[in-house]
Order: C-alpha cells, then sequence, then structure tokens
C-alpha cells in the first residue's frame, strides 16, 4: 500500500537526484577520452583530490564567498529596514507593503534584465558610476550581487513583516512600561524574538548566492577575467572550456557547501536561536 | 529538520490576513480608524523614500522599454522616457518569438506543477497516515534530496538527458522536477493536523485510504495545497539554470531563457527584449495580485515557525 504512495516520488528521486549524485563521482574519479567512441578510464580519487585544490574550484569558491558577502548581511538588513517601517499602523499602509513585497513577481532573469538597464557599460543609467563598473573585479561583483540583492527584497520583506506580526505587542507594552527605550526594545525583544526568521533568511540568502548564475550570465559572463566567476558559473561552464571530469568534482565540491550550510542551520537551529514559544 | 513537529500554525497567519482586500502580511486592522497625527507625517515620508528605491529599477525598465533606444541614448539618458514606442509590446511577440517562449513556460510549469502534486499528496499521505516498515529510511532519502539542488546535480543530470535523448524535449525540462521534498513536507504537515481518529472512523465506515485521502485529507489540508501549488508554480516559471542548459535549440528556450539574447542584441533593439522582461513577469504579477494569501503563506512556511529545513528555502524561491 504504502509503496504504492511512494513510488511515484522516490522513483523519480531516484534517478534525478541520487543517480546524477553517483555519475558526478564517476565522472570525477575517470579520465574522459579524447572522443567519444573510447572508453572512460579509472584514475582515482586523486583526481578529484587534484580538482577540489585546483585554481578552479579556489577562485570559484573565493567568488561565490565575495557573492555571499555582498548579498547576505545587505539584504537581511534591508529586509529588516523594509518590515520595520512597514509594521505599523497607518492609513494606506498596505499600499507600501504591496510595493515592498513587489519583487516577489520577478524571477532571476527578468531581475537580471531590469539591472542590465542600470549597469550595463553602454547603456546602464549608471555606467559611469564606478562603485558599480562592471569594468572592474571589485565593482563588478557588487553589481551583479545587488541584482540578488534587489530580487530577494519581496522575499526577505515578508518574512521578516510575518515574523514581526508574531511578536505580542504585550511584550513591547511591558517593555515600555519599563522604561525601555525604542532601540533597547528592538535589539532586546524584537531582534531575539525574529532570529528563527532571520536565521531563516540568512541560509536563503546563502543557497541563493551558492546557486546563482543568470545574474552573471546576463550581466558580466564570468568577467571581467574571471572575476565573477562564481563556483556554479564554472560548473555550468556556458563557454565550454572544462572537461566532464573538472565539472563534476567542482559539482561534488558545491555539494559539500550545502552539506555544510545545512549542518551550519541544523545545529545552530538545535541550540542558539530563541523559540518564541 | 525536526520532523515530529506539530503541525506548523499557518493558519495563525491565515487569520490575519483573512479578510483584508489588497493586503500582503497585513497589520490587524481592527482598530478603529485613526486620524493622521504629524508624527505619522515623518513615517509617510521614509516609506515613500523606501517605495522609491525599491520601485526605481522597475520604473527604468519600462522607461527603457517604452522609449526608442537610440533616441533615448542620444537624449543623454534622462529620466523621463523618449520618443515613445508602445508597438513594443507587440514586436516582442512577432520579432523576438515572446509568444512561443511563454506557452512552452506555461506548458512546463503546468505539467510541472501538476504532477508535482500529485507525487506530493501521495508521498505526504503515506507518511503521515500509513505504518510500512522502512519509513525512517525512505524519510531520510527525501530529506537527502535537500542536498542535491538542481545546480548540483546538473552535470550528471544532462549526462542522463542526453543519454535518454531527451535534450530539446518537453519530457527533458519536466520530469526531473516531477517530485519535490518542499511539497511532500509541506503537505505532510497539512496531514497532520487530520487526526487520526478520523482515519480509524471512516475505515470503520468502509473507507479505503483513496475514499479517505480525497474526501477528508485533501479537503481539510486545501489551504496549505493551494499555497503548495502557487509557491511551485513561482518556482516553476522561474527555473533558469536548468531549461538554460537542457535545450540548445531557440524553438525549446522557455521565456526566461529567451530573456537570455538581451547581452546579444543589437543596441536598437534592445527596447524589445525589455518589452519582453516586462510581459514575462506579468503572469507572477497576477499570481502575486489575485493569490496573495496563498503566496505569502507559502513563502512564510516554515519561517516564522515549523520547518526551517534548508529545503523550503531553496525551493521557495526557484532559481
Amino acid at each position: 500500500m504504502a509503496l504504492a504512495f511512494l513510488a511515484p516520488a522516490v522513483l523519480i528521486f531516484a534517478v534525478f537526484s541520487y543517480y546524477p549524485l553517483y555519475r558526478l563521482f564517476w565522472y570525477a574519479t575517470h579520465r574522459q577520452p579524447r572522443f567519444r567512441n573510447k572508453e572512460a578510464t579509472w584514475v582515482g580519487f586523486g583526481q578529484l583530490w587534484d580538482t577540489l585544490t585546483s585554481r578552479d574550484f579556489t577562485s570559484g569558491l573565493l567568488h561565490s564567498f565575495q557573492f555571499m558577502v555582498y548579498t547576505v548581511p545587505l539584504g537581511l538588513i534591508l529586509g529588516v529596514l523594509l518590515a520595520v517601517a512597514a509594521h505599523r499602523r497607518l492609513a494606506g499602509i498596505k499600499i507600501f507593503q504591496t510595493i515592498f513585497s513587489s519583487t516577489v513577481a520577478t524571477s532571476v532573469a527578468v531581475a537580471s534584465v531590469v539591472f542590465f538597464t542600470l549597469v550595463n557599460p553602454e547603456v546602464g543609467y549608471f555606467k559611469d558610476v564606478s562603485w558599480l563598473s562592471l569594468s572592474n573585479p571589485q565593482s563588478a561583483m557588487f553589481a551583479v550581487a545587488l541584482t540578488t540583492v534587489w530580487q530577494n527584497l519581496g522575499l526577505t520583506f515578508i518574512i521578516v513583516l510575518a515574523a514581526l506580526q508574531a511578536v505580542p505587542d504585550e511584550m513591547n507594552e511591558a517593555a515600555t512600561l519599563d522604561g525601555f527605550s525604542a532601540t533597547k526594545r528592538f535589539f532586546r525583544i524584537t531582534v531575539p524574538l525574529i532570529s528563527p526568521a532571520l536565521l531563516f533568511l540568512a541560509v536563503v540568502l546563502v543557497v541563493s548566492a551558492l546557486q546563482a548564475y543568470a545574474q552573471i550570465e546576463f550581466l558580466t559572463g564570468g568577467g571581467p577575467g574571471d572575476a565573477t566567476e562564481t563556483l556554479l558559473y564554472k560548473i555550468a561552464d556556458p563557454k565550454g572550456v572544462r572537461g566532464l571530469d573538472v565539472r563534476s568534482g567542482l559539482s561534488i565540491g558545491l555539494f559539500a557547501l550545502t552539506a555544510i550550510v545545512a549542518a551550519v542551520q541544523y545545529s545552530l537551529l538545535s541550540k542558539r536561536v530563541h523559540y518564541g514559544d | 529538520m525536526a520532523t515530529d513537529q506539530p503541525a506548523i500554525p499557518l493558519d495563525t497567519l491565515t487569520q490575519s490576513t483573512r479578510g483584508t482586500s489588497a493586503a500582503t502580511v497585513a497589520a490587524p486592522d481592527s482598530a478603529p480608524k485613526r486620524r493622521v497625527r504629524p508624527a505619522d507625517i515623518g513615517w509617510y515620508v521614509a516609506l515613500s523614500l523606501l517605495s522609491l528605491i525599491v520601485l526605481f529599477p522597475i520604473y527604468m525598465l519600462i522607461l527603457r522599454a517604452l522609449s526608442n533606444p537610440l533616441a533615448y541614448v542620444a537624449q543623454g539618458q534622462p529620466l523621463y522616457p523618449v520618443d515613445v514606442e508602445w508597438d513594443v509590446f507587440i514586436k516582442a511577440f512577432t520579432e523576438a518569438d515572446l509568444g512561443r517562449a511563454m506557452g512552452l513556460s506555461l506548458l512546463v510549469t503546468t505539467i510541472i506543477v501538476a504532477v508535482q502534486l500529485l507525487t506530493a499528496v501521495l508521498a505526504a499521505y503515506a507518511f503521515a497516515f500509513l505504518d510500512f516498515p522502512g519509513k525512517t529510511a525512505v524519510f531520510i532519502l527525501v530529506i537527502g534530496t535537500l542536498l542535491l539542488p538542481i545546480e548540483v546535480t546538473l552535470i550528471g543530470n544532462l549526462e542522463t538527458i542526453r543519454g535518454l535523448g531527451w535534450l530539446n524535449s518537453l519530457q527533458g525540462l519536466t520530469v526531473p522536477f516531477l517530485a519535490t521534498a518542499f511539497g511532500i513536507f509541506l503537505i505532510r504537515q497539512g496531514f497532520a493536523a487530520v487526526p487520526r481518529d478520523l482515519l480509524d472512523a471512516s475505515q470503520l465506515d468502509g473507507y479505503g485510504h483513496g475514499r479517505f485521502l480525497f474526501r477528508v485529507a485533501i479537503p481539510v489540508t486545501k489551504p496549505i495545497i493551494g499555497s503548495f501549488v502557487v509557491i511551485a508554480f513561482l518556482g516553476g516559471w522561474n527555473q533558469y539554470v536548468w531549461p538554460r542548459f537542457a535545450t540548445d535549440q531557440s524553438g525549446w528556450q522557455t521565456v526566461q531563457v529567451a530573456l537570455r539574447s538581451i547581452g546579444s542584441d543589437r543596441v536598437d533593439r534592445l527596447n524589445i527584449g525589455f518589452a519582453a522582461a516586462i510581459l514575462a513577469a506579468l503572469p507572477l504579477l497576477a499570481l502575486l495580485i489575485f493569490f496573495q494569501r496563498q503566496m505569502i503563506r507559502g513563502l512564510t512556511a516554515g519561517a516564522v515557525k515549523g520547518c526551517r529545513c534548508s529545503l523550503c528555502s531553496s525551493s521557495s524561491n526557484g532559481r
């Protein structure tokens, strides 16, 4: 009985989640033949090790981290800012709430086109703004990251606002009576109570940084040089410069990072984060 | 991630939004209407400024879509449209083949959502109402897929699809996504709110599992299923990486992938690409407007209370 209910999902997972993982290890440990008609040969885990210590991996990893550093804190701060501003009783507040959540309707490709109008070196509105310039490695990464920050604003806003609304009014009222200032109330009461939502968002943003692709392809094509080639960009390898063995090894690296993020999240959840109940 | 949590009290969130018309996760509006106080003016100014910042990029896209690209640049890129060409939206269909791309995206997304719903409901039912050997093992297998998003499995799956001859095909675009751990967990949590006594009672009445599923479990879980459908649509419509690499013929480009040509377009045709991006976002805008409650419930599922696994995070915004 249970078998019939579970079989469809399990079959899909087996073929399109677990089998590819096996394929990744297979490619990463085999040397690909020059011609498709020859057999691949087993060369062992040394090849995977070589890939994971190669410049391809370290620079991809570095760029992915850079992307995270630019997107995660800024995304969280802006989300909290918007949500705090819009969490009040005010006539017409729903109009602002709708505006702040509007970027939920943009896909990563649409957001990339949007930022194309802003930062493209030839036709972008901010093409002469140096800290958004796509021709400088540092600012190029920042401009690409800003696309993601903007695209995620709606999501972060919605989640932080929902968390703020779950904070009981009485708590803030009691603290006000005790003479807590607004700043003190925010950091002592609100932030601890919404910390599960903030952790959730931090994970969402970290994962979305690891999975950033379209914004890079649309805006910089990985350049200048390889300054915006993140790990996933090197795996996807749109210009076709890497072999299956290398791209598979890099994928295993990305898998390990994903697992680390999940493990960190799990351990934080089971200890540190304050639960509202 | 905790598996034995009680059902997420998503309803609390629902209740607060129910009855509010255009609301997002609205503040309770049980309070009587107040007059605008002087202190509020400051908030209106702040909120308006923030709105301008959020909307400015969208304004620029609309502006650039409407303006003749060469005339706009010649004018020195002002903040108002130049030589407005309204037919650009028609050109997006006639010259950029947007109709085909949108049709394909709609078809692909519909297939993915419908089948995901089916596989998720069935699997969720098994986890919620059936006892069977190896339940924990299967559950771990489902959780494990959270660590295997399409970005990780891309290379392996591309080889599979190539081997099956599914590059540039409907199967290639849809089959890898026909099951989702996010959906299974979300709907399972909904089912968990259905008392098991109800199942026992219905079995005494001679109901089988199928009838219990369709007559009791699904109707009771409708709000959560609705949220799942909206979020799955969002994710399916927005997909980029997989359709980008599982196709290499322009006839098989989904609408998101078709937007890619913007980078290689001639400058005098850029407005068509900008218009296409606006049109590509319209279905989601409609979704946001008409199914706001479901969307917000789905997006916040796990964030505020309940399951906070990275699966929920990676699947809820489909990139």
